[in-house]
């Protein structure tokens, strides 16, 4: 167990195909011609006294030390600035070099501690030694009384270990981009600063680049000082944001001193954000619960038992609802923030021991439009993209995204080719940091009205159809040429042009036709999407937009290009490949296939039901119509998170049998009647699949405080309910993953343990993954376009309710904060806050900083308000990460007519001054048949917005088979007022697929 | 008839606008018509305020006067070159300039800095001419020929730098000047752009041409107002004459000029240090390579020349490159504009050819010390310059013989101290200038700098022969530190005037008086 220390060449990699070869003190090496002469030395070997050179950072040359001879040259250039030539011959030691790194690190030692606070983590005394150096012989001016800012929760600045090296102040600019530290004074006085202002109160994002770059202690994390030097170290996997930080967790015993982004991490190159590099302090927090608890009624008060009493109390439960109400009566939730492993363990017991397919994920709630409208476009579920393809791109269209404050990581990447000249487009309601930061401006904003984006999609289009744009070699060699035809003469409508739109969308047409323009005409342009295209009641028809914008354009399979979703949780890729859909079976397999359910048949020894199961919402339905009374939630905060919170409680309550399996008593758990502790990613044996389909491997860096693997409990479970999978490791579950999925046959740890990482499919064909998909044909053949037509959604603003509220996350904080709140990130947001435009807050007398009441026709709640040019008049904004505020209580059950993946980006509210803070919330039980009103509602939904290119009813009564249960189905047929519904509908009902 | 008062901001320093109202109310009272002319100076600062009067087509001048002189000259009729005390007869055949070789300088001085007819008359914008009517190719080989060098003190051939941003593929190149003149005693750039500002503008112009680039972007030190006002001035009247903007003369080719001024840094004069400024950023060294020629401002190709390097292509182009290149000894061509400053009888501009002896320049030109004390040391370009001892005055002024004698020509200006200097003193004052100059960014120059100022001051200090031993190799150490391992000529020259005073005047260095 030591420390893995990764290779520091000292500049960037030379990126030139002409090779050249030089001489380094007598050993030959074949470089790029653009290679630093450091570089080229470290390559062979020759390790070059530096201090200010690292290889994440452009070469700068002020330490001085990296002075070299080359033979025919005068002076003593520095190596990290020189680059090599063809035939060069350099000299790395000499009595001369000698005596002048020597001179150099006396000076810098003459201004330096003589002892520094975290040893050899300050390289400069190590160097003083490796250059010679043994007595200092200046002593005069120097920094040694400055005061050190230990603002950050995380990390200090003390000046008096600086060296003034730059390194901080580059990697705050070239790696994140965020421009927030300089250079204060010159010469002597030339002091490191965070822009006149102490960390915490500066622009500082506390991303850790400036700490990581730091080759002294004068930044450093406050671990180092508490708890004391790491002794060894692990690779793993954040446990955040789809974008899947590769990290070193470094320890001493079992405890984390700190988590190193790992340079050799594929999604992160070495880069990292607050939430992954410093917020892991939940983990080990006071709040968390490591005993399994029960209790009869919600009512009473939990108590700790052992896990057979707790497994065998929640089986018995389960078993007598299957017994009372039927085997479809139990259901499941798995996990986006839970391992592929474990959340193939749950949907595996749902299927095979609960025996039905009521198992749903969180993704319901995110990115199930991406899985359907990607699936239909291009034939499978996935972003087709790594994420160093954005380096290659010249123009970056981003909707409904803000990856600077949740996808941070991605942001910097993005920045930094934006920042190299890449144009940006940014389609969003509100001025993001992602439209503005430092040094960096969208080229065009698109700031359309929430809930109009097919609007603004099909606008676009019509631009590129309509002044012959559209790239046809590509459209006529990839893609369905017939249904490209239907479309290109669908999108030409007038109706479509931004002209038509503009009153809809609030886009200027001519903001939209310079977009499209720029788009078209760019040899490489990237689409990135995120929650803001998801999560509409079009969220499905949006994602087909982009894919036809994409293939329109000629925008898919190669670097640089294609259509990418940006994934809200660590694992919410890897939970929808591992079969958490009551759909489809891992791999994006429709249930209903025979030669699928085969597979999983033959494998676990079952028969699978070939209907699918309950979604999220049509559990909620079914437990308040009294169908569904028992389940097993994995890692999700569904009372929190889901909409319509009043709604959700009351669901929850009606259950006889509520398990939840989390670290903390989050809101759910407070609806539970078993409670099972679950375990950290900091404890978690597994893989994790990130945004870009990398499968990335999570390494227990410390014992489980539960004393059992998640998957464990759930095998418990299992084998109590009547199913054992007697499973021996978490290996075996990917073994198991692999032998019955295609896209993962070549995936194993051993294989992952050998090359870092690979992006899915991989197999034998691509045994390294596959970075970039569709490269010769999609998945499904042929790039199918969809009919796009814009359906406004239900929820409107009106008299009652004139204002739209839309929902967001904020970089320090992370979904329903179980986490964040728990650590040091609430020093920078410790409480959700609604963002509203002057002119609305003047009208209704609300002062910057009051609290204000805002109610929906569902529910209200309340929170300050901050007055902001950030939002257009007519639009409010609030994240959800604090269940006081609940921003969910007032959002609707409205949802995507596709996938149920609910509305969150639009509710009509109404805000007004408030006297007081957040009250607790109102629970009341819920009248009236929701299941029913839900049916009508999705029904009419499918109808309105299903593509129909083969015969409207014909696809709204596949959409039905595919995706609804047989009760619901019923329902439909027999217990609905057919005056309710859309005559399509009534059509539809004639098919056999709804019989 | 005209009067000729400067209005130059060292003739102003001294009350050159007290004599102009002087003169027009003196003028006024006596019922004299006058045409008053304020032109720049023509580098006699020894003889400013310098008057001068048209008479026959003949500037006769009268100088130094001060406004007391205005009522006497009248009496004198100094308006009709009447005799006076102050008469000097005329301008042109005053030894001090007639022994000059004005070639850079051939128009400072005689009119008024923002008259385009007057710089037109006196050959001004012959050279654009010229250049517009040859390829690109060839003006650059004309450049090439003149044997031009980098007169802001590297001395690098103008020529190659053009050829190689010419040869540089781009869509965009730029043409920066440095006019961020900070050396002490030296005010060459400020006297050109302050006195004859269409020279420069024409010489930028030319480099535009010649390279294709069509952005030009002048940098003067905040430190230089009255430049500043002029040079954008002469931009506007430039422009509004078609000798800048787009399609300049019927060209076709573009070339816009603005004017940045810098923020007290002189570290900004580097050209580096320099695009940083112009570009926003804090002026801090970059690193080379890249080549500005090649990767430059924002990025792009970029020609960076001084002041004077710039406004000596006019006349290069004009009067051919044969003419410069017949100035000059060896590598050295052309003339060279030398400032004589500090305690010197007769202090200004001096352009000749290269090749004048030390001597000549400032016993010669410069007439000895100002307090007529015995000359004892004489510092040549700029304060990173060395000091020599009277043994060196016969070193002859040009690139290479300077370099070999241990020292360097820089800007080209030239201080004088007599025996009251302490030379100690002096390179005390090198690494302070350099500790409060410097940018910050490599630790020789950083560290170094305060270091020296310390080391010296323990060496002045001290009685203790031991210690001054120890201090002074210690310097030693350190000024081979700094001038090795230093990232610019910031750090790397400021030994120079510490280790030549140190070896050539090795008793100012023996510690505190006993």
């Amino acid at each position: 167990m030591t420390l893995i220390m990764e290779p520091d060449f000292g500049t960037p990699a030379g990126k030139s195909a002409k090779l050249v070869t030089v001489e380094i003190d007598g050993k030959s090496v074949e470089v790029p011609e653009d290679t630093s002469i450091m570089r080229a030395a470290a390559l062979c070997g020759v390790d070059i006294p530096k201090l200010c050179a690292t290889d994440t950072l452009k070469s700068f040359g002020s330490c001085r030390l990296c002075v070299v001879e080359i033979d025919g040259r005068n002076g003593t250039p520095s190596s990290c600035t020189t680059p090599v030539a063809d035939g060069m011959k350099v000299s790395t030691e000499s009595a001369r070099l000698s005596k002048l790194r020597q001179g150099v690190m006396e000076l810098y030692l003459s201004d330096h501690p003589k002892e520094c606070e975290v040893g050899d983590q300050c390289k400069v005394h190590g160097m003083a030694k490796q250059v010679g150096l043994t007595d200092v012989r200046y002593d005069g001016a120097n920094h040694l009384d400055l005061e050190k800012d230990q603002s950050n929760p995380y990390f200090t600045f003390d000046s008096t270990e600086c060296i003034v090296c730059n390194r901080c102040v580059r990697a705050c600019d070239e790696v994140q981009g965020t421009f927030a530290l300089t250079i204060e004074n010159r010469g002597f006085e030339a002091r490191v600063s965070s822009g006149g202002t102490s960390f915490i109160e500066s622009e500082c994002v506390s991303c850790g680049a400036c700490v990581q770059a730091c080759p002294t202690g004068a930044l450093k994390e406050k671990a180092l000082l508490t708890i004391g030097q790491p002794t060894r170290s692990v690779v793993t996997t954040c446990a955040y944001c789809g974008v899947g930080c590769s990290f070193k967790a470094e320890m001493k015993g079992d405890e984390l001193i700190r988590m190193i982004p790992l340079k050799a991490g594929g999604a992160n190159e070495g880069h990292s954000c607050v939430k992954g590099r410093f917020a892991y302090g939940y983990a080990t927090h006071s709040d968390r619960i490591t005993k399994p608890m029960i209790r009869e009624k919600i009512t009473d008060e939990f108590r700790e038992v052992s896990w057979d009493e707790a497994i065998a109390f929640a089986a018995n439960g389960l078993k007598k609802i299957q017994a009372e109400y039927g085997a479809d009566a139990i259901g499941g939730i798995t996990s986006s923030r839970c391992t592929n492993e474990e959340v193939y363990v749950v949907q595996k017991m749902i299927r095979a021991a609960f025996g039905n397919n009521n198992v749903d994920t969180c993704a319901r709630v995110c990115h199930s439009p991406t899985g359907y409208g990607l699936g239909k476009a291009f034939g499978t579920s996935a972003g087709t993209q790594d994420f160093e393809s954005v380096n290659y791109s010249d123009v970056i269209m981003v909707i409904g995204a803000n990856p600077a404050a949740a996808h941070p990581v991605f942001a910097s990447r993005m920045k930094q080719a934006v920042r190299r000249g890449a144009k940006l487009i940014v389609i969003d309601p509100r001025v993001t940091e992602t439209v503005k930061s430092a040094r960096v401006h969208a080229d065009h904003h698109l700031q359309l009205l929430p809930g109009t984006n097919v609007a603004v999609i099909n606008a676009l289009a019509h631009v590129i159809v309509t002044e012959g744009l559209v790239d046809r070699n590509f459209v006529n060699e990839r893609c369905d040429t017939e249904s490209f035809a239907a479309w290109e003469k669908f999108i030409a409508q007038p109706e479509n042009s931004p002209e038509a739109l503009e009153a809809t969308t609030r886009v200027p047409a001519e903001t939209v036709r310079a977009a499209a323009r720029m788009f078209a005409s760019a040899p490489n342009g990237a689409i990135y999407y995120g929650l803001g295209v998801t999560e509409h009641s079009q969220g499905s028809t949006m994602v087909m937009g982009i894919a036809n914008l994409a293939m329109a354009t000629g925008n898919i399979g190669r670097k640089g290009v294609g259509v990418n979703p940006l994934r809200g949780q660590n694992n919410v890729q890897g939970s929808c490949d591992m079969g958490s859909f009551p759909h489809e079976l891992p791999g994006y397999r429709h249930i209903s296939g025979d030669a699928v359910r085969d597979i999983y048949n033959k494998k676990w020894g079952v028969e699978l039901r070939p209907v699918p199961g309950m979604r999220i919402p049509n559990m909620f339905d079914a437990a308040l119509a009294g169908q569904f009374r028992g389940l097993y939630v994995h890692g999700e905060d569904i009372a929190q998170s889901d909409p319509n919170t009043v709604h959700v409680h009351a669901a929850l309550r009606s259950m006889d049998m509520v398990i939840v399996q989390d670290l903390f008593i989050n809101e759910t758990a407070k609806f539970a009647h078993v409670f099972l502790p679950g375990t950290s990613f900091l404890e978690k044996d597994g893989t994790f699949t990130n945004a870009e389909r990398r499968i990335n491997r999570v390494r227990p860096v410390m014992s489980s405080k539960t004393g059992k693997s998640e998957w464990e409990a759930t095998a418990l479970l299992s084998a109590a309910m009547g199913y054992p999978m007697p499973y021996k490791d978490s290996a075996e579950i990917m073994d198991e993953i692999a032998e019955t999925t295609p896209t993962f046959n070549g995936v194993s740890f051993a294989h992952l343990d050998e090359v870092g990482s690979v992006q899915w499919p991989c197999n034998d064909a691509n045994p390294l993954g596959t970075p970039t998909m569709h490269i010769n044909e999609f998945v499904r053949g042929e790039g199918k376009f969809n009919l796009t037509t814009y359906v406004p959604t239900d929820e409107k603003s009106n008299r009652k309710f004139p204002l739209l509220l839309t929902t967001g996350r904020i970089l320090s904080q992370y979904n329903v904060g179980a986490q964040t709140r728990r650590t040091g990130n609430v020093a920078w947001h410790s409480e959700d806050i609604l963002d509203i435009h002057e002119s609305d807050a003047q009208m209704r007398g609300i002062a910057d900083g009051s609290w204000v009441k805002l109610s929906s026709r569902v529910g209200e709640t309340t929170m300050r308000a901050r007055i902001t040019e950030t939002v257009p008049a007519g639009v409010v904004y609030t994240t959800f990460h604090f269940p006081e505020s609940g921003a969910n209580v007032i959002t609707t059950d409205y949802s995507d007519w596709a996938t149920n993946c609910p509305e969150y980006k639009v509710t009509a509210v109404e805000i007004s001054p408030s006297a007081s803070g957040p009250t607790p919330i109102s629970d009341h039980g819920i009248d009236g048949d929701s299941q029913l009103d839900s049916i009508v509602r999705m029904a009419n939904q499918i109808a309105k917005s299903a593509p129909a290119n083969a015969g409207i009813e014909i696809e709204v009564a596949h959409h039905i088979e595919q995706f609804w249960t047989p009760l619901m189905r019923s329902r439909l047929m027999n217990d609905v007022d057919r005056s309710k519904l859309d005559p399509i509908v009534l059509k539809a009902m004639e098919l056999a697929g709804v019989k | 008839m005209k009067i000729f008062v400067p209005n130059d901001s060292a003739a102003r320093s001294i009350g050159a606008d007290a004599i102009a109202v002087a003169i027009t109310a003196e003028a006024a009272k006596r019922g004299v018509a006058i045409e008053l002319v304020r032109n720049g100076t023509r580098g006699a600062l020894w003889l400013e305020t310098l008057v001068e009067v048209e008479v026959g087509g003949e500037r006769i001048a009268y100088g130094p006067t001060t406004a007391d002189d205005v009522a006497s000259l009248f009496d004198a009729k100094f308006y009709e070159g009447g005799s006076h005390p102050l008469s000097l007869g005329a301008t042109e055949k005053i030894e001090w300039f007639a022994k000059q070789d004005r070639v850079t300088f051939s128009r400072v001085g005689v009119n008024s800095p923002l008259d385009l007819e007057g710089y037109i008359s006196l050959g001004g914008y012959a050279g654009l001419k010229k250049a517009l009517s040859l390829s690109a190719d060839a003006v650059v080989q004309e450049v090439l020929d003149s044997g031009l060098r980098g007169r802001g003190g590297a001395g690098f051939p103008a020529g190659i730098k053009w050829k190689t941003v010419l040869g540089a593929q781009a869509d965009q190149k730029y043409v920066c000047c440095n006019a961020d003149e900070g050396d002490s005693g030296t005010f060459a750039d400020r006297i050109l752009m302050e006195a004859d500002p269409f020279t420069l503008i024409e010489g930028m112009t030319i480099a535009g041409t010649a390279v294709g680039a069509t952005i030009g972007y002048i940098y003067i030190r905040s430190e230089y107002p009255d430049a500043i006002a002029a040079m954008q001035g002469a931009i506007t009247v430039a422009t509004c004459a078609g000798y800048l903007g787009k399609n300049i003369c019927g060209s076709g080719n573009d070339f816009d000029l603005h004017v940045r001024v810098g923020a007290g840094s002189y570290v900004c004069g580097e050209e580096t240090a320099m695009l940083e400024s112009i570009e926003g950023k804090r002026g801090v060294i970059r690193s080379k390579p890249p080549l500005p020629a090649l990767a430059g401002l924002f990025g792009k190709p970029t020609i960076i020349n001084n002041v004077l390097t710039l406004a000596s292509v006019p006349a290069i182009l004009a009067d051919g490159a044969a003419a410069y290149a017949a100035r000059g000894v060896g590598r050295s061509l052309g003339t060279q504009i030398f400032q004589l400053a500090g305690n010197i009888k007769r202090g200004g501009i001096v352009e000749t050819g290269f090749g004048i002896t030390l001597d000549a320049l400032i016993n010669g030109f410069g007439g000895g010390t100002f307090t007529g004390k015995p000359l004892r040391a004489i510092q040549i370009g700029g304060p990173l310059g060395a000091y020599f001892g009277v043994e060196k005055l016969d070193v002859s002024m040009d690139y290479e013989s300077l370099i070999a004698a241990g020292g360097m020509l820089g800007h080209g200006g030239v201080v004088l101290f007599d025996e009251s200097v302490n030379l100690a003193e002096q390179a005390k004052f090198a690494m302070e200038f350099c500790s409060i100059e410097s940018c910050g960014k490599c630790t020789p120059c950083r560290i170094g700098s305060t270091r020296g100022v310390e080391t010296i001051v323990k060496i002045m200090s001290s009685r203790d022969a031991a210690e001054i031993a120890e201090q002074k190799s210690l310097l030693l150490d350190l000024c081979e530190v700094m001038r090795d391992g230093s990232l610019c000529a910031m750090g790397g020259l400021t030994p120079l005037p510490v280790k030549s005073a140190l070896e050539n005047f090795p008793s100012d260095f023996e510690g505190a008086a006993k």
